[in-house]
């Protein structure tokens, strides 16, 4: 059984340790912030943060996260009080197919937990991790640098 | 269970000809939008006794933002909150058939239909309260689900709303509206930010296992041999399917079954046949094969005469490369099969079930669930008819079938590689004279339909064949989409090639053929312009005689600071101009960009648009679209084609595919909309990405001097086309 | 470093220096572009991508050749020069005679000694046709208006009279000789490593007043933190390099059986994509012959790594616990993952080298194919993995792939890497 702190929580899972993060979330703890998108670590739409940090969890083996603090999308917020991140995106409708968002809202919690007001040059070069396939670029920019704004 | 029984039950509107002398007579004619394929009216709006409102679409949420657009459409007609319309989308046993969610067609076709169903039931209901109060129905008001304080649910007990719809339809005065035209927040976004079960990747059934695909490594790889032993006994597998080269591997959790897989993988033996051709002369290949050759535009007399000008243009394969891979859940159970999917058309991809399991097509249920943008046909429909055929070796239990990256960039089917060929001149008077057009293309749309055009069905034991390729006739068109200018020249002749034989696997993406004609055409105005010594905005609005197109011209250019841009080295700006479909939303682009001649990258300024969609549903939601559409054709046109060598595609993930990132975007996207009310809709979804590849293409030309003809402008091929 | 060896040395620089001064040279406006044949500047395109110029002088995101990359190094940063032809803040007043002094002689026009940070010491080897050749590139290139950003250096480095005395020491001018009794190839391909190359910069050791250890030469080096594995015999790549390898891995970064080039080798190697192919080839057969033909012993030990590479059985323990979850996926065989898979490790030179650093920044930043640009991607897992684990993780794959003793340098090496990313 490997012991993990999700959002706050302890969960135990039987998972064997090699397990990507990514798999543990979705289909042991039924979290569905984190997403699919490449297994590779090259999208971004599985970002979580670790320690206050973004990590790519479909590369992070949970053998990896003892005693470490996970927070997923379901972490900053809920449906009926959305996070401060959340909030901005909301209110700049920043998606389209939303696929990529919830990765992108956690890169951005990471950039304003470390960064509370970023340059434009700076939130794009820490974006630049994610990708995005519908070209929502310009409001999920939008999106960052209004929750910047927000105390 | 079907449309009727569900809405039988329970009390809702039905209204007989007796009581409504003014909808009785019998209605000859088409009806407006999808009503046309489905009349009844209960098909698209149920009002129940408890005064909820449930509308009907059989078009899909892509991420389009067409669910909002539709209870908006919905709430305006029925005069209610929005908050109280649910929305069903696409499903095989309680929406109608409205084929595919493609082709920016959902307002006119779906839109259009509700609007009118929605204006009907309200007549309906207003005929109801006006006899029960004895008052006139001019004389009602009716406000939030309620005509003169008698909720539509207390109209409604009793009642079925089993009527065929008219041709005409009381619409509101568009002048009076509440809810269309407003950026009404869209429906679906809080609950996809919040981590809500919204995406058929995020559904979980009680009892689902997971699968994953043992895919060929190349297009007519034959499995040879396929040893099973050693993921046998790997921990949670539970079975290996496989049916001649269809190989899937199901696990209970899964990481197990991604785990099982690769082993698998290392199993097997593939006899590899695939002969592709050389990716450098892949459009040499293009023009040599054979193809069906059809005039599709000719007015006045085209011909060979003095000083033409003439270039050629090419575009490579390129793919949807869906940030989420293509997924869907299957259960077989009781001889049924229900399959959860982002297949843009559940009901033609039902018939494919159909005919891929041999089962009747009435024991099929197809729900759409959303996916990742698609922005076409991709591998979504693969991914359905994979999980069909492994729950039904798998009876009673759920199956998840998740493609990984390299499944769905090897296997899905690209946008075609196309070439074009413009040949033009203008006149003394500086308008153009002649003007001659052909374009090179495959088909532009194998969507099942057939099971042949589904990946599974080739590799069964017992294929499939594909069946030919069939052109998309005009006005529409596939590979001749936008083939046709909008505008007016004295001579024209334009030719589509159809080319049959694909070396690629090829369908649908976004635009069709209307991305690369529009970047052609649009490129070639701007050399006729310059030969005529001519403002490339002025020289357009000299060819346009729609005064629709003028206006979304005059609006972009005006909004750019065409007329006091001022250029310096190295900087360009450039225009970009169509009428998707000739038929569907205008869009104009104007960008302005700098060219790093050594390093090859292109620092784009600013992007100004303005866009004509008709009458505007949601505002916020045709800017989203064409933002989005400006960056992604941004993202085609500076960067992508599929690779690909003698036998394999090379582009298997993100590194062999490279997409816009943050740092290329632009510096700013402006959108400027012309609202025409009371207009039809116009789709809008696919409009402005030729457009956009033009307007590069000529501001990069504008601040070199050098045309870039080939698509897409890497840095390598910038570099080399300007030289040392 | 000993200070009071280095006492000695500098009381005898100053003075030295006092008598070296050089004469600027006067102030002359870059011919216009239209002035130049068209071959020659092509020509000079050719040389700068096996010299590397734009590479250093351009900033990350910045305009090309217009200067502002950090470059690190034992002395503090340097920051390279806009080195376009602006007239107030590039070389837009450097006549030809001035720009053959800087790669000739390392004096700015003015007759400042350049830092050997810019590599004269190599460029010095140039024909004068070349150096000609050159000028034409570098003379018409856009101009840029950016203002040089002086260097950050520890005292006593920030001394430009040191610069003087430690030429005086180590510098040898003059251009290339070629060697009679070997082919045309070879000496091209001597004349291009050694020159423009300037290989030896970082593949060669050098001593702690960061001149080339001359009788170690191609034995190994340092750049920006990352070791710059021995050239010569004393190559520890699993596999040895033949010359057709070492083209086309200068040419694409990439070959069947070596690692992928990292760190200060892929902006080499994207250049040298850009280079004459004949010139790849003759580095590519210059530096095959200077490794030699691989010993027996060296033949072995390849063919033990090809075995191991086939195989995935591996050992137990945490790290690798960490490289089964977070590396195996792409790097093991089986199920290939992206564009074509990823390197089984045991045929890596950053697991033989003896230091780890190359492996730990490889871990910490992952690949990156330039912006737009094809090719194999790795994430990074500097923020995945704690430094626990990333030492854990080290030491497995040193044991396991590099089947050579533990690094002693990782503490080291990953503080430092820490520092740098804050």
């Amino acid at each position: 059984m490997i012991s993990l702190n999700v959002n706050g929580k302890t969960e135990e899972v039987d998972a064997d340790p090699a397990t990507p993060l990514l798999y543990v979330l979705r289909d042991h703890l039924q979290l569905n912030g984190a997403k699919f998108g490449c297994g590779l670590g090259q999208c971004g739409a599985c970002t979580v943060l670790v320690d206050g940090r973004a990590v790519f969890s479909c590369v992070t083996p949970v053998s990896t996260l003892a005693g470490r603090r996970v927070t997923t999308l379901e972490g900053l917020g809920t449906p009926g009080k959305p996070g401060r991140v959340q909030r901005a995106f909301i209110a700049e409708q920043a998606a389209q197919c939303g696929y990529c968002i919830p990765g992108m809202i956690m890169q951005a919690q990471a950039l304003l937990e470390r960064t509370p007001h970023p340059t434009s040059t700076e939130i794009r070069k820490q974006m630049s991790g994610n990708l995005c396939r519908c070209g929502t670029h310009m409001r999920i920019l939008r999106a960052v640098e209004r929750a910047a704004r927000e105390p | 269970m079907n449309r009727r029984g569900f809405i039988a039950r329970g009390g809702a509107l039905v209204v007989s000809f007796s009581l409504l002398p003014r909808l009785a007579a019998a209605q000859a004619g088409k009806l407006p939008g999808s009503l046309n394929n489905e009349p009844m009216l209960d098909a698209w709006i149920r009002v129940g006794a408890d005064g909820r409102i449930t509308v009907f679409t059989g078009k899909a949420e892509l991420g389009q933002g067409i669910k909002t657009a539709l209870i908006q459409v919905a709430a305006e007609e029925l005069v209610v909150e929005p908050a109280r319309i649910e929305l069903v989308t696409a499903d095989t046993a309680r929406t109608p058939d409205e084929q595919y969610t493609a082709g920016s067609q959902s307002m006119q076709e779906s839109g259009t239909a509700i609007m009118n169903a929605a204006a009907q039931t309200r007549a309906l209901l207003a005929d109801l309260a006006a006899k029960r109060l004895g008052v006139p129905v001019e004389r009602l008001t009716i406000r939030d689900g309620a005509m003169n304080g008698i909720s539509y649910g207390e109209l409604v007990a009793g009642q079925s709303l089993h009527v065929r719809a008219q041709a005409k339809s009381p619409l509101r005065d568009p002048m009076t509206r509440t809810v269309m035209g407003k950026p009404l927040p869209r429906v679906d976004i809080p609950a996809k930010l919040t981590g809500q079960t919204i995406y058929v990747q995020d559904l979980r059934l009680p009892g689902m296992v997971h699968a994953r695909m043992l895919l060929p490594p190349s297009y007519g790889a034959r499995l040879r041999a396929l040893d099973t032993a050693a993921t046998a006994k790997m921990p949670g597998v539970l079975k290996v399917v496989r049916d001649g080269g269809f190989v899937a591997l199901v696990a209970e959790r899964e990481f197990q079954a991604i785990s099982a897989v690769r082993a698998l993988a290392q199993g097997a033996q593939w006899d590899e046949r695939a002969n592709l051709p050389e990716s450098k002369e892949i459009y040499q290949k293009i023009r040599t094969l054979p193809s069906q050759n059809t005039v599709i535009h000719e007015n006045g007399k085209s011909g060979a005469g003095p000083a033409m000008l003439e270039a050629e243009y090419r575009r490579p394969y390129q793919m949807h490369g869906s940030i989420g891979p293509s997924c869907a859940l299957a259960l077989y159970r009781d001889e049924a099969l229900t399959v959860w999917t982002h297949s843009q058309g559940v009901y033609p991809l039902r018939g494919a079930l159909a005919e891929l399991t041999g089962m009747p097509r009435d024991r099929i249920h197809c729900i759409h669930m959303e996916g990742a943008g698609c922005y076409g046909h991709n591998a979504a429909d693969d991914a359905a008819a994979d999980a069909a055929l492994v729950a039904r070796a798998l009876p009673g239990r759920p199956v998840r079938v998740q493609w990984m990256r390299e499944d769905e960039h090897g296997w899905e089917p690209y946008g075609p590689a196309m070439l074009s060929k413009a040949r033009g001149r203008v006149d003394a008077s500086g308008k153009v004279e002649d003007f001659q057009y052909e374009v090179w293309s495959n088909t532009h749309s194998t969507r099942p339909g057939p099971a042949g055009y589904l990946a599974p069905g080739w590799h069964v034991e017992k294929p499939f064949t594909p069946p030919p390729p069939r052109a998309i006739p005009q006005p529409a068109g596939g590979g001749d989409r936008n083939a046709i200018p909008l505008y007016k020249f004295a001579n024209a002749r334009v030719v589509h090639h159809f080319v049959t034989e694909m070396p690629l696997r090829v369908s649908a993406l976004r635009g069709l053929g209307a991305y690369m004609n529009i970047f052609s055409i649009e490129s070639f105005m701007d050399e006729l312009a310059a030969a005529a010594r001519a403002d490339p905005v002025e020289f357009r609005l000299r060819h346009l005689e729609d005064p629709r197109a003028q206006a979304v011209v005059r609006t972009a250019a005006e909004r750019f600071g065409w007329a006091t841009w001022k250029k310096s080295p190295g900087r360009g700006r450039g225009f970009g101009f169509a009428r998707y479909k000739n038929l569907a939303a205008y869009t104009a682009v104007a960008c302005e960009l700098e060219v790093d001649r050594d390093s090859g990258r292109l620092r784009i300024g600013r992007v100004v648009a303005a866009n004509d969609s008709g009458d505007i549903v949601n505002p916020d939601g045709i800017a989203n679209q064409i933002e989005g559409g400006i960056v992604q054709s941004t993202s085609w046109t500076l960067h992508e084609a599929v690779g690909f060598d003698h036998s394999h595609i090379t582009s298997r993930d993100w590194g062999g595919y490279p997409i816009l990132r943050f740092p290329d975007l632009p510096q700013s996207v402006e959108v400027h909309l012309v609202n025409r009310p009371g207009q039809p809709f116009l789709g809008t979804g696919e409009a402005a990405q030729g457009p956009t590849a033009a307007a590069l293409a000529n501001a990069f030309a504008d601040a070199t001097g050098t045309r870039l003809r080939e698509l897409p402008f890497t840095a390598a091929r910038v570099r080399q086309a300007l030289g040392a | 470093m000993p200070m009071p060896r280095f006492a000695v040395i500098a009381s005898v620089a100053v003075a030295v220096c006092a008598a070296c001064t050089a004469q600027p040279v006067a102030p002359d406006a870059v011919p216009a572009r239209a002035s130049f044949d068209p071959a020659l500047i092509a020509k000079g395109a050719q040389l700068a991508t096996i010299g590397n110029c734009q590479a250093c002088h351009t900033a990350e995101d910045g305009r090309s050749f217009a200067g502002g990359r950090a470059l690190e190094s034992p002395y503090g940063t340097f920051y390279t020069s806009n080195i376009t032809p602006d007239p107030d803040t590039g070389i837009g007043r450097w006549s030809e005679q001035a720009f053959a002094r800087a790669l000739r002689e390392g004096l700015d026009r003015e007759g400042n000694h350049l830092y050997p940070a810019f590599p004269y010491e190599y460029y010095t080897r140039l024909t004068d046709e070349d150096i000609h050749a050159l000028y034409a590139y570098i003379a018409t290139r856009e101009p840029v208006r950016a203002q040089n950003r002086p260097h950050e250096l520890r005292a006593p480095f920030n001394s430009r009279a040191l610069v003087g005395a430690w030429k005086a020491l180590y510098f040898e001018r003059g251009a290339f000789r070629p060697d009679p009794a070997r082919d045309a190839q070879w000496n091209r391909g001597a004349y291009l490593v050694n020159g423009l190359g300037h290989c030896s910069a970082c593949h060669s050791p050098r001593n702690s007043l960061g001149a080339e250890k001359k009788d170690q030469l191609f034995s190994g080096g340092v750049a920006e933190g990352w070791h710059g594995p021995a050239l010569n015999a004393r190559s520890p790549a699993p596999m040895p390099w033949t010359a057709d390898e070492l083209f086309k891995y200068l040419r694409t970064g990439l070959d069947d059986v070596h690692s992928i080039a990292a760190g200060p080798m892929e902006p080499v190697v994207r250049n040298l994509a850009r280079a004459p192919e004949e010139d790849v080839r003759a580095m590519a057969a210059y530096l095959a012959a200077l490794a030699g033909p691989p010993s027996a012993e060296r033949r072995k030990r390849a063919d033990a790594a090809l075995a191991q590479a086939k195989t995935a059985s591996r050992a137990n323990g945490r790290g690798a616990e960490v490289y089964a979850g977070a590396c195996a996926a792409c790097h093991d065989r089986g199920r290939e993952a992206g564009s074509g898979g990823a390197l089984p490790l045991e045929l890596g030179t950053a697991m033989t080298i003896p230091t780890s650093s190359n492996l730990l920044r490889i871990v910490l930043e992952g690949i990156a194919p330039p912006e737009g640009e094809r090719g194999r991607a790795m994430p990074g897992f500097a923020d995945a993995l704690t430094d626990a684990q990333v030492r854990d993780l080290a030491a497995y794959i040193r044991g396991e792939f590099g089947r050579a003793a533990a690094w002693t340098d990782v503490d080291e090496e990953l503080k430092k890497i820490r520092e740098e990313r804050k």
